[in-house]
Parts: C-alpha cells; sequence; structure tokens
C-alpha cells in the first residue's frame, strides 16, 4: 500500500540508516538510487519518483540528506510523500536540525521512532507532541514515564495528553496572509492570490473546547447576517483537531487545540489584490560594456501602515562586475554567489515611491552560455493588517474546571511567492 | 561503512558533547570478541552500551551475526530501551540464522502477557516481522491474544500483524481464523484499531484478489464512514482508500456516501485530500447529472485541486498528474483555474513540464490570449526540454483553438527569428501541423521556414521541412535545389528523413516534371539500388512503378487530399483513463499507466472501472435486482434449457418495473478479456431467428437474474434498451448515446451481424459495435470504411478486432472517429454509409447518428455574442417544433442537455414560462442557436433554432428529443 522500506541517505547516496518494514524488495537495490539520480540530473529532467526493474523510489531532499521510500506495489504515492515531508517534520522537532550529523548523534532514538512511525508501510502515530510522551532521547530518565503507553496515542483526540496544567490560560492568534503575486514583464498581472494561516501558540490547560469566530462569508450567508465586511475563502485546510464535518455543515470552527504551537488552519482567497509593493523596472544591457538597472517600489498601501523589512532582489547576469549603486532610501549590495542586487528597505510608509538605480561593467568576452530571466522578487512585512479584511471576531474558549482563559490576536500581512519578470 | 564509523569517532573525540555516535568507535577490526565479553556482562548499563555498539556496527553495514546468540540473551530486560534495541537486531538477523530465532519465541509469548501494553505491543509488532517460516506457528497464540487485547495500542499493532503473517504463510493465517477476528475488528470501538485493520485486510485483498475479503456492505460502510471522522489523518487515507473500492447499489447511496466523504477535502493532509478527490471523481459517476448535488460537488472540487499546487514540489508534482487525469475525464471541473498553472520561475522542471501539459489541454477560445502570451514567455527560457515543449505547445494552440491560429503562427515566426537552434527546429515540426490543420491558410510563411533550412540537424525537423517544401514545391521557386541540397547527404540522413525526402521529391515531379526528372530518378535509385533499409525501398519501388506505369494514377496517389489531424493528440483512451481514475494518487495515476504494467504478479488482478462503465456484471448480481427483476427464484448459476429460457424470456412482462435496479452502464470500450462463450451462445441462439430486436433485449435486459452475472457483456445493448424504457433512471453518463440497434442483419452479411450506437466520450465520437458471428464458420480480418458523409466523419484508426471471431462469438468493438474525413452532404444528413469487410466479404448498411455526438464540448457561446447572433440570423433560418410529453424541471432539463453538450447560456422566466437560451457547436464549426421554452405544467415544450445552415434543425431537434426523453 505505501512503502517497503525507508532510507537515509547522505549527498553521496551511502546509507545512514534504514528500516526494511515489510521485505519484499531487495534492500541492495538503495545502491541503484543515487546513480541512476545523478543520471537524471545530468539529463535535466529529474522526477520526484525513479523506476528501476520493478522497485520505484520516492525520494525528497532535505537540507545534505535524502529519504527514499522504495515499494514495488502500486503505492499510494501522495501517502508517501506527505510521509517523508512527516518524517522530516518530527526529525526536526527531536533534533532541532534534521541534517547527516543529527542522524548519527541520534541513531538509537531514530530507529525506536521509525519502528513507532510506520508499521508494515502503514503510517501510525506521526504527532511527534505525543511521541516524545513515550519515545524519548534520554532513555534513563524517562523509565518510569515509559511504562505507559499515553492513552492519546490511540485517543480519537490523539493530538492532545489530558492533565495539561497551566497558571495562566492564555492563548494567541496570529492571522499571517501572504500575497503571492506573478507580474508579467509588461506590467499585466497574470495571477495573485492569498493564503492565509492562522497560527495559535496555545497554553491552555486541561481539555478545553474551542470555538473560532471568522467573518466568513459564507457563514454570514448562512446565519443570515450581513452586516461589516466579510471574507470569501475559496478553499480552507484544517488541523486535524477541527471537527471537518461540522465545518461542512454549518461552518463553525470547534476543536480541542494541540498544546503549544500549531497551525490550526490555511485558507485561499481567489480576489485580485494590487501588488503591495509595485515595482517599475528599467533594465538596459548594452552588450561587452554595462548594465544599467533603474527600478521604482511603490508602497501601494494604506498611508498608516509600514512595510517593515523590505528586500527587493534584481537578478543581474553572472559576468557582471564593478557595481555601483544609488538609492533614494535603504541599502543596495551586490550578492554576486546569488547573481543580484540586494536593495533593503527597513521601514517603507504606505503610499511612498522610492528608486534605486545601479550600474554594472560587463566583459567584452561575452559568455556564451545562455542564462535564465530571473524575475524581480520582493520580500516584505505588514503588521496589523490583513490583506484580505479577515477578522477573529471571537474565540470561545470553554473547559469543564470553567477556567477563564484570554485570546491574544496579531495580524500579519507578508509576501509569499512574489515574482515580477523582467524584459531582459 | 567502515570508514565513516572511524572518520565519526575522530570527529567526535574532541567533541564535549557525547552523543549516540560513540558506540561507532568500537567496531574496529577484531573487536566482536570484545563486544561478546561485553554483552555477557553482569552489570546492566555495559550490556545495554554493548548492544547500542552493536546496532551502531549493524547500521554501518557490519555483519555482526555471530553475535545472535549473546544478542538474543539480552532479550529478557525490563528495560524498554535494551529490549528495543535487541528486537531490532532480531528482526535483521532472524533471517540468517532461523534454527537460532527459535530461541526468541519464548521471549515474544512472555511479553505479549506483559502487563506493560508497549512491551505487549512492541513484541507483537516485532514477531510478524521476523519471516523464519519455523517459528510463524508458535506466534499464533500470543498473537489472537493480542487481537482482543483490552489495550488498543495493542489491537492496532496485532490487527497489522495479522497482514505481516498473511504474507509468509497465508494459509496459516486463513487457518488459524485470523481473518475473521480482523473483519470483527472493524467494529472496533476505537478509531485507530478500525483504520489498521481496515489497512491490512486492503493490503491482504490486493495480493489476493479472489479472497472477497472486503465485502463491503452499507452496514461497513457506515462504520468506516464514522471511524473517518475519528481517526488520524493516514487512517482517513486507509479508509478512504478502501472506500474507492466499493460500489454503491444506487445513486442515492453514491450521494450519501459522497456527501460525508466531501468535509475531508478541508484537509490539511494532501494525501487525505487526494483519497478524497478519488472516491468523489469515482462515486460521482453514478449520480445523475441532472442532479443539483452533482453540480455542488463538481464545484467544490476544483479549491481542494488547485491548494493542492501549494503542498511540497513532490506533492505538487503528484497533484499534476491526477489533475492532467481529472481534466481529461471532466474537463468542467478545473476550466477555469487556467490561471494556477502558470509557470513560476522556481518551480521544479517536473512541476514546470507537467503544468504546460495542463495548461495545454484548458486552452480554449476564452483564455488562449494569456495562455499565448505565457508560452511565448516560456519559449525563451533556459531550460531546453521546458522551451520545447512550450514551442509545441503554442502550435498545439493553434490546432485546438481555431481562432487562435494566426495569432500562433505569428508568434512562432517571432520565435524562429530568435535564431536559438532548437527554438527553431520545434517551431517548424509544429508549424508542418498547422499546414495540415488549415491548408492553404499560412503558406506566406515559407519563404522565412526556408531561410532557417541550415541549420535543422535534427531528424524530425529536417523531415517536417522536407515535407513542406514536397507539400508546396509549386509555390517554392527554388524547391528543387533545396530538395537537392539534402539529396548529397542521402545516405546519412535517418530513415524518417529518407522517406520524407523521397516523397517529396516525387510530390514536386509530379507538379513540376520538366525540370525535376533527373532529381527524380537520381532519389528513385539512392533509394532502391543504394540503401539497404527494406521500407525505404518498398517505398522508392512503388514510387517507380506507379510513375513508369500510370503518372495519372500516380499523381492521384501522391498528391492526394490529407485527411485533417485531429485536435487533441495524447488522450489517454477512456478505459485506460477511467480505469486511472480509479487509482487517483497512487503511482499508477502517477504513471499514467494501469497497475498491471508496473507491478508484478498482478496480471490476474481485475482491472479497476468507473461504476458508471464498469462491466454489468456486479449490480446484475446484486440482490436487489433479483428481486425487482421478477425471476428470482433459479438459482443464479443453473441455466434453464433452451426451450424454457426461450419461453421465459418471450413470456417476460415487457413493460419497465419502475423501481428499477441501479442502472448498471452499457460498457463503453471494448470488452476487455472476458469474451464469454456461453452468453455468445445465447445471444445467437436468441438472434437466430428473432434478430434482437429491442422488445426482445429488453426482455432479455430483465432476466439475467436467473443467470451468471458473467451473462450480462455480450448483452448490454438489451440491458441498455431495459433501461432506456424505464425513463429516467438512464445512466448520466457523458453525451447521451441512444440504445444499440442492429444495422446489419446477419442474413444480409453471410452470418455476421453487426449491431451498434455512437456515443461521445470525453471529446472523442465513438461507434459502439457488437459484432457477432452467426456463421459456421471463423471470421477473421476485419475493416472498415465509410462513404463520403454530411460532417466528415471517418475512422480514426482500425476496427481493433484482434483475435479471430468464432461461430456464435461476438465482440464489442468502439471505434474512435474523427471528423476529418471527405464530405458529401446526405439524404437525410445524419445518414452514414458503412462499408465492413471480412475474410468472407464485404458489406454494405447505411445507419442513422443522433447529431449531438458533433455537439463540441465548447460550444458555449458568450452571451453577448450570442444576443448578436441571433438577431443576425435571418428569420427565415428559424424553425420550430414541439416536444411533447416531456416531464423535466427547466433545470433538470438544462443539466441533460449540458451533458450532451447543449449549453444553456441564460434563463428567462415570463409569466411561469421558463425560456432557456441555448447553443451547441457541430464540429465543423456551425452554430446552432435555441430558444426552448417551458411552460409549468405543460409536458409540451417549444423550441426554436436558429442556424445559418438550416438543413441541420431537424436533426437537432430530433437529438433535443432523445436527449430529454432518456
Amino acid at each position: 500500500m505505501s512503502a517497503s522500506a525507508i532510507f537515509v541517505l547522505d549527498l553521496k547516496g551511502k546509507v545512514l540508516i534504514c528500516r526494511n518494514y515489510k521485505g519484499d524488495v531487495n534492500m541492495a537495490d538503495i545502491d541503484h538510487f543515487m546513480p541512476l539520480l545523478m543520471q537524471q540530473e545530468e539529463e535535466g529532467m529529474i522526477c520526484p519518483v525513479i523506476t528501476r526493474g520493478n522497485v520505484h523510489f520516492m525520494w525528497i531532499k532535505h537540507s545534505n540528506l535524502y529519504l527514499v521510500a522504495t515499494t514495488n506495489k502500486n503505492s499510494n504515492a501522495s501517502l508517501v510523500y506527505s510521509f517523508l515531508y512527516k518524517l522530516v517534520e518530527v526529525f526536526t522537532e527531536y533534533f532541532k536540525e534534521l541534517e547527516e550529523e543529527s542522524i548519527q548523534d541520534n541513531f538509537v532514538v531514530v530507529y525506536e521512532l521509525l519502528d513507532e512511525l510506520m508499521d508494515f508501510g502503514f503510517p501510525q502515530t506521526t504527532d511527534s507532541k505525543i511521541l516524545q510522551e513515550y519515545i524519548t532521547q534520554e532513555g534513563a530518565k524517562l523509565e518510569v514515564a515509559k511504562t505507559k503507553v499515553p492513552t492519546t496515542v490511540t485517543n480519537a483526540v490523539s493530538w492532545r495528553s489530558e492533565g495539561i496544567k497551566y497558571k495562566k490560560n492564555e492563548v494567541f492568534i496570529d492571522v499571517i496572509e501572504s500575497i503571492n503575486v506573478l507580474v508579467n514583464a509588461n506590467g499585466s498581472v497574470m495571477s495573485s492570490d492569498i493564503v492565509g494561516s492562522i497560527k495559535l501558540k496555545t497554553m491552555l490547560s486541561g481539555m478545553p473546547e474551542l470555538r473560532l469566530g471568522l467573518n466568513d462569508r459564507v457563514l454570514f450567508a448562512l446565519s443570515g447576517r450581513d452586516k461589516g465586511k466579510t471574507v470569501m475563502m475559496e478553499d480552507v485546510k484544517f488541523h486535524q483537531c477541527v471537527r471537518l464535518s461540522r465545518f461542512e455543515s454549518d461552518r463553525t470552527i470547534s476543536f480541542i487545540p494541540p498544546d503549544g504551537e500549531s497551525e490550526l488552519m490555511s485558507y485561499r482567497i481567489n480576489t485580485h489584490v494590487k501588488p503591495l509593493i509595485w515595482i517599475e523596472s528599467v533594465i538596459e544591457k548594452f552588450s561587452h560594456s554595462r548594465v544599467e538597472i533603474m527600478v521604482k517600489a511603490k508602497g501601494q498601501f494604506k498611508k498608516q501602515s509600514v512595510a517593515n523589512n523590505v528586500e527587493i532582489r534584481v537578478p543581474v547576469p553572472s559576468d557582471a562586475d564593478s557595481p555601483k549603486f544609488k538609492t533614494s532610501t535603504g541599502n543596495a549590495k551586490y550578492v554576486p554567489e546569488k547573481d543580484l542586487v540586494l536593495w533593503t528597505i527597513k521601514s517603507f510608509p504606505g503610499g511612498k515611491e522610492f528608486l534605486m538605480r545601479a550600474h554594472f561593467g560587463l566583459p567584452s568576452v561575452e559568455n556564451d552560455e545562455l542564462e535564465g530571466k530571473p524575475p524581480i522578487t520582493v520580500k516584505f512585512e505588514i503588521p496589523y493588517f490583513t490583506v484580505s479584511g479577515i477578522q477573529v471576531r471571537y474565540m470561545k474558549i470553554i473547559e469543564k474546571s470553567g477556567y477563564q482563559a484570554l485570546p491574544w490576536v496579531r495580524y500579519i500581512t507578508q509576501s509569499g511567492d512574489y515574482q515580477l519578470r523582467t524584459n531582459v | 561503512m567502515q570508514e565513516w564509523a572511524n572518520q565519526l569517532c575522530e570527529n567526535r573525540q574532541f567533541g564535549s558533547k557525547m552523543t549516540d555516535s560513540k558506540y561507532f568507535t568500537t567496531t574496529k577490526k577484531g573487536e566482536i570478541f570484545e563486544l561478546k565479553a561485553e554483552l555477557n556482562s553482569d552489570k546492566k548499563e555495559k550490556k545495554k552500551e554493548a548492544v547500542k555498539k552493536v546496532i551502531a556496527s549493524m547500521t554501518v553495514g557490519k555483519d555482526v551475526s555471530a553475535l545472535f546468540p549473546d544478542v538474543v540473551n539480552c532479550m529478557q530486560t525490563d528495560n524498554l530501551e535494551l529490549k528495543k534495541l535487541v528486537y531490532l537486531y532480531l528482526m535483521n538477523y532472524a533471517k540468517s540464522q532461523p534454527d537460532m530465532a527459535i530461541m526468541a519465541v519464548n521471549t515474544f509469548v512472555k511479553d505479549c502477557e506483559d502487563p506493560n501494553p508497549l512491551i505487549r505491543a512492541l513484541a507483537v509488532r516485532t514477531m510478524g516481522c521476523i519471516r523464519v517460516d519455523k517459528i510463524t506457528e508458535y506466534l499464533c497464540e500470543p498473537l489472537r491474544k493480542c487481537l482482543k487485547d483490552e489495550d488498543p495500542y495493542v489491537r492496532k499493532t496485532a490487527a497489522v500483524c495479522v497482514a505481516k503473517l498473511h504474507d509468509i504463510n497465508a494459509q496459516l493465517v486463513e487457518d488459524q481464523g485470523f481473518l475473521d477476528t480482523l473483519k470483527d475488528l472493524i467494529s472496533d470501538s476505537n478509531p485507530m484499531v478500525v483504520a489498521n485493520a481496515v489497512a491490512a485486510l486492503s493490503e491482504i485483498a490486493e495480493s489476493h484478489p479472489n479472497s472477497n475479503l472486503l465485502d463491503l456492505n452499507p452496514q461497513t460502510i457506515n462504520k468506516l464512514l464514522t471511524a473517518l471522522n475519528e481517526c488520524t489523518e493516514w487512517g482517513q487515507i486507509f479508509i478512504l482508500d478502501c472506500l474507492a473500492n466499493y460500489t454503491p447499489r444506487d445513486d442515492r447511496e453514491s450521494q450519501s456516501i459522497c456527501e460525508r466523504v466531501t468535509p475531508r477535502l478541508s484537509h490539511a493532509n494532501s494525501a487525505v485530500v487526494l483519497s478524497a478527490v478519488k472516491v468523489l471523481m469515482k462515486f460521482m459517476e453514478m449520480l445523475p447529472k441532472d442532479l443539483d448535488y452533482y453540480g455542488t460537488l463538481l464545484k467544490k472540487l476544483a479549491p481542494p485541486l488547485v491548494t493542492l499546487l501549494s503542498a511540497e514540489p513532490e506533492l505538487q508534482y503528484v497533484a499534476l498528474r491526477n489533475i492532467n487525469l481529472i481534466v481529461q475525464r471532466r474537463p468542467e471541473i478545473m476550466k477555469h483555474e487556467m490561471k494556477v498553472f502558470f509557470v513560476k520561475y522556481n518551480d521544479p522542471i517536473y512541476v514546470k513540464l507537467e503544468k504546460l501539459d495542463i495548461m495545454i489541454r484548458l486552452a480554449s477560445q476564452a483564455n488562449i490570449a494569456q495562455v499565448l502570451a505565457e508560452l511565448k514567455e516560456y519559449a525563451t527560457e533556459v531550460d531546453v526540454d521546458f522551451v520545447r515543449k512550450a514551442v509545441r505547445a503554442i502550435g498545439r494552440c493553434a490546432i485546438k483553438v481555431e481562432q487562435s491560429a494566426e495569432r500562433c503562427v505569428s508568434t512562432l515566426l517571432d520565435l524562429i527569428q530568435t535564431k536559438v537552434n532548437y527554438v527553431v527546429q520545434e517551431a517548424i515540426v509544429v508549424i508542418k501541423d498547422i499546414f495540415r490543420k488549415y491548408p492553404n491558410k499560412y503558406e506566406s510563411v515559407i519563404a522565412t521556414l526556408c531561410e532557417n533550412l541550415d541549420s535543422l540537424d535534427e531528424p524530425e525537423a529536417r523531415a517536417a521541412m522536407i515535407w513542406i517544401v514536397g507539400e508546396y514545391a509549386e509555390r517554392i521557386d527554388n524547391a528543387d535545389e533545396l530538395l537537392e541540397s539534402f539529396l548529397e547527404g542521402f545516405h546519412d540522413e535517418s530513415t524518417q528523413v529518407q522517406l520524407q525526402l523521397l516523397t517529396a521529391i516525387v510530390k514536386l515531379f509530379l507538379k513540376k516534371p520538366t525540370e525535376t526528372q533527373e532529381l527524380v530518378q537520381q532519389v528513385l535509385s539512392l533509394a532502391t539500388q543504394d540503401s539497404d533499409n527494406p521500407d525505404l525501398r518498398d517505398r522508392g519501388y512503388i514510387y517507380w512503378r506507379l510513375l513508369s506505369t500510370d503518372p495519372v494514377a500516380a499523381k492521384e496517389v501522391v498528391l492526394a487530399e490529407k485527411p485533417l489531424i485531429s485536435e487533441e493528440t495524447d488522450l489517454i483512451e477512456p478505459t485506460l483513463l477511467e480505469e486511472l481514475i480509479c487509482h487517483i494518487g497512487t503511482l499508477a495515476s502517477v504513471y499514467h499507466k494501469p497497475p498491471s504494467a508496473f507491478v508484478e504478479g498482478s496480471r490476474g488482478v481485475q482491472h479497476k472501472r468507473l461504476p458508471g462503465s464498469a462491466g454489468s456484471g456486479e449490480s446484475v448480481d446484486s440482490p436487489e435486482t433479483t428481486s425487482t427483476a421478477g425471476v428470482s427464484d433459479a438459482p443464479p448459476a443453473v441455466i434453464p434449457s433452451q426451450g424454457d429460457l426461450l419461453g421465459d424470456l418471450l413470456n417476460l412482462d415487457l413493460t419497465p418495473t419502475t423501481a428499477g435496479p441501479p442502472p448498471p452502464a452499457p460498457s463503453s470500450g471494448m470488452q476487455l478479456g472476458g469474451m464469454d462463450l456461453l452468453g455468445g451462445g445465447l445471444d445467437s441462439l436468441l438472434g437466430g431467428d428473432l434478430g434482437g430486436t429491442p422488445a426482445i433485449g429488453a426482455g432479455f435486459g430483465a432476466a439475467p437474474a436467473a443467470l451468471p452475472a458473467s451473462f450480462s457483456a455480450p448483452v448490454s445493448g438489451g440491458l441498455d434498451d431495459l433501461f432506456d424504457l424505464g425513463g429516467g433512471v438512464g445512466m448520466p453518463m457523458g453525451a447521451y448515446s441512444p440504445p444499440k440497434s442492429v444495422w446489419l442483419p446477419a442474413m444480409k452479411a453471410k452470418g455476421l451481424e453487426i449491431s451498434g450506437t455512437f456515443a461521445r466520450r470525453a471529446g472523442v465520437i465513438q461507434m459502439e459495435m457488437t459484432l457477432t458471428n452467426k456463421a459456421m464458420s471463423v471470421m477473421t480480418d476485419f475493416a472498415i470504411q465509410f462513404n463520403r458523409n454530411s460532417f466528415g466523419l471517418s475512422p480514426a484508426g482500425p476496427l481493433q478486432v484482434l483475435t479471430p471471431l468464432s461461430p456464435n462469438q461476438s465482440i464489442e468493438v468502439a471505434l474512435p472517429l474523427n471528423t476529418s474525413g471527405p464530405v458529401m452532404k446526405m439524404d437525410p444528413l445524419n445518414n452514414l454509409q458503412v462499408a465492413v469487410k471480412n475474410n468472407i466479404d464485404v458489406f454494405y448498411f447505411s445507419c442513422q447518428y443522433p447529431i449531438s455526438m458533433l455537439f463540441v464540448e465548447d460550444g458555449k457561446m458568450e452571451r453577448q455574442i450570442f444576443l448578436a447572433t441571433w438577431k443576425d440570423i435571418p428569420n427565415d433560418n428559424e424553425s420550430q417544433f414541439q416536444i411533447k410529453d416531456c416531464h423535466l424541471s427547466s433545470d433538470a432539463a438544462s443539466n441533460k442537455l449540458q451533458g450532451s453538450n447543449i449549453f444553456t447560456i441564460a434563463k428567462r422566466t415570463v409569466d411561469g414560462q421558463d425560456m432557456l437560451y441555448q447553443s451547441m457547436k457541430l464540429t465543423n464549426g456551425i452554430w446552432v442557436l435555441a430558444e426552448l421554452r417551458i411552460q409549468a405544467g405543460n409536458p409540451n415544450y417549444t423550441i426554436s433554432l436558429k442556424c445559418r445552415a438550416a438543413e441541420v434543425s431537424q436533426c437537432v431537434f430530433q437529438s433535443y428529443e432523445a436527449v430529454l426523453k432518456n
């Protein structure tokens, strides 16, 4: 159904650790993986599934590691990739960084985790907070605690343990909206959307029941309310703690939250947004002599708001040299290893317009390799503001002990995949 | 490996952090002995350290199997961590030391009764991984206990262990009754146990397709759906994948399952979403298209599919491969989502190529301007494969969307100006196709193409260019020089180019005989005398003889008008597509290949089919059918004697049963494999003197309750009739397709009987026929040809009857048609004259196709254009008809018509009368506009049709009537 075995390889394809779950694929077949991958890379045709005979390798790369699942069946590929990414998540939460060294340093726990995370190719408990209750790094210390399976493992509420206690009961809600924009060289917006995410930091005792109220247009339409601004969410994805059937029937977001930090939900909004930071660029390339770049950035948001840590990356040819810059604000520098000019503006008020000019020399002998046309990309963060106008209307917290808890809300808008194509 | 361990310890030696890596230091030579001593130490701590060192050596690939007895001795410990390590060692080496593995059995048995559930579960989990035949039977008792354990953590682990054991010794598991216990676990109170039981059963069922393990019934389905809300994300996937194998009894059950599955589309895990999409795509087949819920469901599918594109790149890739299938099966779902497939600079190449593929599939008149702008952008990228595909895509757009052809051609010319070698070559290849699609329209660009002759070094581009020069030789002044220049290196060219060159020069000669005689002789001699390629020689000789014996005939042959090329070149064959839809999310859907093509030992496995179109066997077999069909007494396996059967069938009440059984789908494609002799026999028995008239067909359709399930396949025509008579229960699959009727009776065709119908499936017109051999001898060598007809219908490929047709056998054939054949107006307009040949003789018959087969998918006109066109068409061209006795609401009618590509553009209600404004487009580009008036409570509809070619109106009206009443 899914994986026959899971391997963690280093960059050269050497097996660091592996676990054979089903025994129906020869474990030595993994030796073919790296040569095949390198062949694909050479041909410029890499693909997340590699086939050799009747063995299929499904792989992902994380820092200096390859995580590979093998199978000889018609496996559920999306399950396998989800699982591999889950593996990365769990290992990262256990070891802070997942890399070659952390695997070697913790091989006993890695084996234990591999044993617990998957059985005969079926993923099992993968919630690292719960796993940490009975699989721990310091074996000796926790001998006592480990004599019991946390009931959470098999509970319907498999993401929260019982008996959590806080002196002060609080929940922090972050509403973060990322703007994805793709602008053509002629300045027309090809596609734009908003991907929002609501993150929680829960510090609540016991088994609290939470209900989150948003100004969701569908909900308002259902309940016949028509006051105020509402937001139409194109698609919503929830953490597994949210009761999906409840949401489907009456749009109520009700859940027992995981303890600590988690992403409660994400949503996508299709409405056409005006790119918050608009870039106009003129890049003139005079072959064998120089490149001249003029970039104008304009804040297309309210005057009261300020975009922080704005970074505008402008690509330059790889053989450019002797950079010269002039900016009306902020700081521009050349990043030769990435072939770009990085223009940073710490604070960018709405409605303002700034200018940057750059001048590069080009060698007289031209690089005859064709270069791609990377787009200009922009990064920024605007606090206290969401583009979509989404609002947390309430967060009801009910726990049987009847304590009072405070919800805190914070709004941020930031750049997502923000690309403006250039004409050079 | 050794090196790694050593290097590692060196690195670590000076580090202050003491980590597991220190255990790797002991794997130097000669230390096995030392380890042995440590393993046998009295001190617990030392023992544990030693086992860790052993595992470390194992991890770096060193053989430490020699320590087997010593490690197993450490097994009896109350230290969980140590126990886990020993178990891990056991799993790795038990197979190489089967005799010693027995030593471990006692501990397993004991551990399975440990008070700590973690240990019980660990023992049962590890047990199953020790693949040693000898010890499996000792494990049965502990497993039996664990399956009934009070702790759900142990039960869920034991459930998986059954699958493990089954993999080692299936017989043992069956004998011990574990499968029944496993089935009982589906009713367990704990959702995770249910999920693992489902996973284990599915796994076992997959390797034993005939075991009938997962006999899903509404009760179990209900249990699964309940567990679905409560189990982990992975459990949800197991359950959804299992649900996807179920075939609901009727559309109501199908809808209720869909309703309970749709909330999963909001799950954060992409794999849950895709598995839910699979269930919905499959069950949707059973929903009537005029159902409101059907439309709601369609709308719900697009947003989650789009969101999958923000997942990690590998998951995006799986999603894109699946969207590619979904777009082919149900184009309406994604048709407004073009923008999300625009390629980002930083997308990995595999994502880029897939997005491009989907963009072409979604390209339509409405979005073509944007698409072209994007494609042009991509064509100037640097990634060679991507650029090539982008250029090819521009060509495909030109062929697909006629209105854009001109813009595409000019874009291609711009790209040729870039002089980037591979761009130029790719552009020339696609321009050749554009010439073929739109003859005599864009030849003005030939001069530009010729300028680039010298830069072409790829065979495909050279061949394309040569074809162009040959085809348009009369317009290219120096065609002879150009072709001659290729001739010099004739023998170095690839076969493709050689063949093309040969043909092109012959064409040139036929067009300009005076000045090219020498050239043609040269190429003919090169091809026939100096070449050792048989294809080339053959073609050379044919031309030679043609030219020397009958130049006029040669001209007719070589310069004959070529058939037009079709729009969609790489559509997946419909039966395969259906199978792949059943495998959404799996490797099959990624490869676009059936599992049987890449999984060993799965050739005997049934091909999954969509419920609407699967062989009707399943539903005929269901108890409900038995009871409604009326002849339920006869045991299903007994076949009545001939006389009785005939009698029964004839006496059957032919009035349709109202509470009809779920409509088994008329088979859509070819009947795979199972051509049943029995069925054929009975068929011919009936057909012999009764000729399979619809009435008998209907009776037959009701009868299979008394016959084996497999029987229904050859008579699906009959079943079809039944449901058509039943009215309203019709199968909502694609465009309306009339029931099969006999086109060629056996007596007129020396024993060959052909009955058939036409259908439009996923945009492809098909002629679906049942060929029955009622003669005494085997029939072979089937072929088919059409006479010229009103819409240029012609077979898109040869008639696929691969095996000889034995006496009393029949075969289902689906012949895809295109509309690029020669055109001649027929009377009636939709008449088609067909010639079928076999080894006995050639037979002729004529049949009429419903004109709705020719309504194309993009026949929805813009409102404004509709208004303008309606006014523009003279009133003389308007014809009015009455459709009597139709009881559909206007929405239902509109939905039903949409299934046949009749699109409602606007609806107006005046005085309780609904006016639907509708448009449809024929394959030859003729638009038909309609106004359908429906008065509430009045079963008679009025329809007005307007069309520039008024003669089609009568046929269109007939189609309206047929679609609405079925």
